[in-house]
């Protein structure tokens, strides 16, 4: 009954009419950045985050402005991947096989209803999900300390490597540089400079804003001067939109397998919404077999992946509101909204911050009902914006980067370290170096160096701290106390080094980047 | 031809040792901890030595690189970027945000009017969106013009 008092709290703050309109714009938002080839969820949440703040939001209008745009864009990215075989974002890439098919043979309509629907289902089993298991989690959190925590990070930037790149050194790198950079700036226990150079601007440390912007819209431009906007025109058109209600009714199945397999990839820490629907599609595409006809433009060959990417993203909600570490790179930005507006997620999030949190949950059930009226019935609208060309598309893009960043800090500085993060972006985008673990570096390192240097102070300098032993002081001697650091440690090198092996068995969709 | 990871690779080493030295030379304080502020960023370094070790040992493939004129695009971009961050401050919004997104648009589509008109649309455009229903206090024209 706990949790109907919550529910309670929760629509009491979402039902407000300003909360209701930001959750309203929010979707509205999402989808047309999610359906816009070149602006995915975590670019297109990252250049509004600026933007929000200079509305000055508080924190509950804040987050929930920014989860609906995070939901409405994995909504989104559905409707490129079917018109046009470009994925809208990265997690829409799996959304592509079965779907322009579909559209090539007339079917775009079904296609966009099916995988609209399909997308509305998995959501709502996310955030159900959210609502049931973020309370537990919390619960087991709460026990938490610093060696818990410093395992944690370590398991969050070894499984992140393994889907974002094909090659772990490089995912490696990019965590190694992202924490490098978070080191710039004082040091937060003696309150001495490191990595100034003796830069006044670096004092305060990179903005991780400037660094996701740079990294992820500049690079972007970066990328469409180089192709000149080939990639961008409406290649099927789309006739009347109608409801298929039996590929519907036999896609049920499907819709619940793919939600369950993309929440529990969400959940994991540093998988995301990317993994979902690929482990949602194969999965689906196994169960169906072979004359299931995966790729070859089949209903549940759309159904399985976008019920996959949604239900991943919401079920990276639930690391990021409970223990603090993302699930994605989505949630990461989310996490460093929710940090500037000085709300530190983790276990004490749910008691100290009721309203925060459920008003978050209720806000993303409201805002599911309004993405499936918007994604069903209104398709077409966003199908018409779809056709704003890229040499009008891209240069908004930049400008408006331009000024979110400006109005942060109004310094012609921190413009140029974005553009200095594009050109490492587009760089490392053609090595294929991830980006998202940089992020998630620059976003957690001082918190995982703190978690280390506090698991140190507690034990007086002992490493074996950090495997879960404790002095026990009426023995004399160290004592096996917890085996959740050395699990979460023996997690994190198992993570690291799976993918090694299994590259060569299943074959990865290409970049990994929600 | 694996050259350019293996260039990657030594770039990596290189700004490691740099990373290196730049963490010796962090003063210590009189508040210290077993830690301490130099341990966390020299492991850094040494896993990002160890990954640029295997970039030069064992490279991927070298991925497409642009040709010259693409390359050229690319780096009048970036010149008009960082012209622009400089420009916003004492020219305002209006001027420089045409001139730099027109420029942007001719460079992926190439051809003179609709970049232009893309160019005055988007300043203009984004202008009244920031100004009037974001509230944030962008100045349209140089301060010298607006007296």
């Amino acid at each position: 009954m706990e949790l109907l008092s919550n529910l309670a709290l929760g629509f009491s703050v979402a039902l407000t009419p300003f909360t209701l309109f930001l959750a309203v714009a929010g979707c509205f938002l999402g989808t047309i950045i999610g359906a816009l080839p070149g602006l995915g969820p975590s670019n297109g949440v990252a250049i509004l985050i600026p933007l929000a703040f200079s509305l000055g939001l508080d924190a509950t209008s804040a987050l929930v402005l920014m989860t609906a745009v995070y939901y409405g864009a994995m909504y989104g990215g559905r409707i490129s991947s079917i018109l046009l075989n470009i994925p809208g974002d990265e997690p829409a890439l799996m959304t592509t096989l079965d779907g322009y098919p579909m559209a090539k043979a007339g079917r775009a309509g079904d296609a966009l209803v099916l995988s609209g629907f399909a997308s509305f289902f998995g959501a709502l089993f996310a955030t159900i999900g959210l609502m049931l298991l973020a309370p537990l989690l919390s619960r087991i959190a709460y026990q938490f300390g610093p060696s818990e925590y410093f395992a944690l990070y370590l398991l969050a930037f070894s499984t992140l490597g393994g889907i974002a790149s094909r090659n772990q050194a490089k995912a490696a790198l990019a965590s190694c540089m992202g924490l490098g950079i978070a080191m710039i700036g004082l040091d937060n226990q003696t309150g001495m400079p490191r990595f100034t150079g003796g830069n006044l601007h670096l004092m305060d440390g990179v903005d991780f804003l400037v660094a996701i912007v740079g990294l992820f819209a500049v690079a972007e431009v970066f990328v469409f001067i180089e192709s000149h906007g080939r990639e961008s025109s409406i290649g099927v058109k789309l006739g009347k939109v109608t409801l298929p209600a039996r590929d519907l009714a036999k896609g049920i199945g499907t819709m619940l397998r793919s939600s369950v397999i993309g929440f529990i990839a969400g959940v994991l820490p540093g998988a995301g919404a990317s993994l979902g629907s690929f482990l949602a599609y194969m999965g689906e595409k196994n169960v169906q077999g072979e004359k299931g006809g995966f790729g070859t433009g089949v209903p549940k060959g759309v159904m399985a992946p976008e019920a996959g990417n949604n239900a991943a993203a919401g079920g990276a909600l639930v690391p990021m509101l409970t223990l603090g570490v993302p699930g994605s790179g989505t949630t990461a930005v989310l996490l460093a909204l929710l940090l500037t507006l000085n709300i530190t997620p983790g276990p004490t999030l749910f008691t100290d911050r009721p309203d925060v949190v459920w008003g978050l949950i209720a806000s993303l059930l409201i805002a599911n009902f309004v993405l499936l009226a918007m994604n069903v019935p209104m398709v077409k609208m966003f199908v018409h914006i779809l056709s704003v060309p890229a040499w009008v598309l891209l240069p908004g893009v930049m400008m408006i980067s331009f000024v979110g960043i400006y109005s942060l800090s109004g310094s012609y500085f921190d413009l140029l370290l974005m553009i200095f993060f594009g050109i490492v972006g587009w760089i490392f985008r053609k090595l294929d170096v991830p980006t998202v673990p940089i992020i998630l570096g620059i976003l957690l390192g001082n918190h995982m160096e703190d978690a280390l240097r506090r698991a140190m102070i507690l034990s007086d300098g002992d490493w074996r701290f950090l495997f879960g032993f404790r002095w026990h002081a009426p023995s004399d001697a160290y004592e096996f106390y917890s085996a959740i650091p050395s699990s979460l440690l023996a997690l994190a090198v198992a993570g690291f080094l799976a993918p090694i092996f299994l590259r060569r068995v299943i074959k990865k969709p290409r970049a990994v980047s929600d | 031809m694996k050259l350019s990871d293996r260039l990657f690779g030594v770039v990596v080493i290189l700004g490691a040792l740099a990373y290196t030295a730049g963490a010796f030379q962090i003063q210590s304080s009189f508040m210290s901890d077993p830690v301490g502020s130099k341990t966390f960023p020299l492991m850094l370094a040494g896993v990002a030595t160890i990954c640029g070790l295997v970039f030069v040992f064992r490279p991927d493939d070298d991925p497409a690189w642009p040709g010259r004129m693409t390359l050229g695009n690319i780096v009048i971009a970036v010149l008009v970027m960082v012209a622009y961050a400089h420009a916003l401050k004492p020219l305002g919004f209006l001027i420089p945000t045409a001139i730099c997104a027109a420029i942007l648009s001719f460079q992926i589509s190439p051809r003179p009017l609709p970049a232009a008109i893309t160019g005055l649309g988007l300043s203009i455009g984004l202008f009244l969106i920031f100004r009037y229903a974001l509230g944030l206090g962008l100045q349209p024209l140089p301060k010298a013009w607006l007296g």
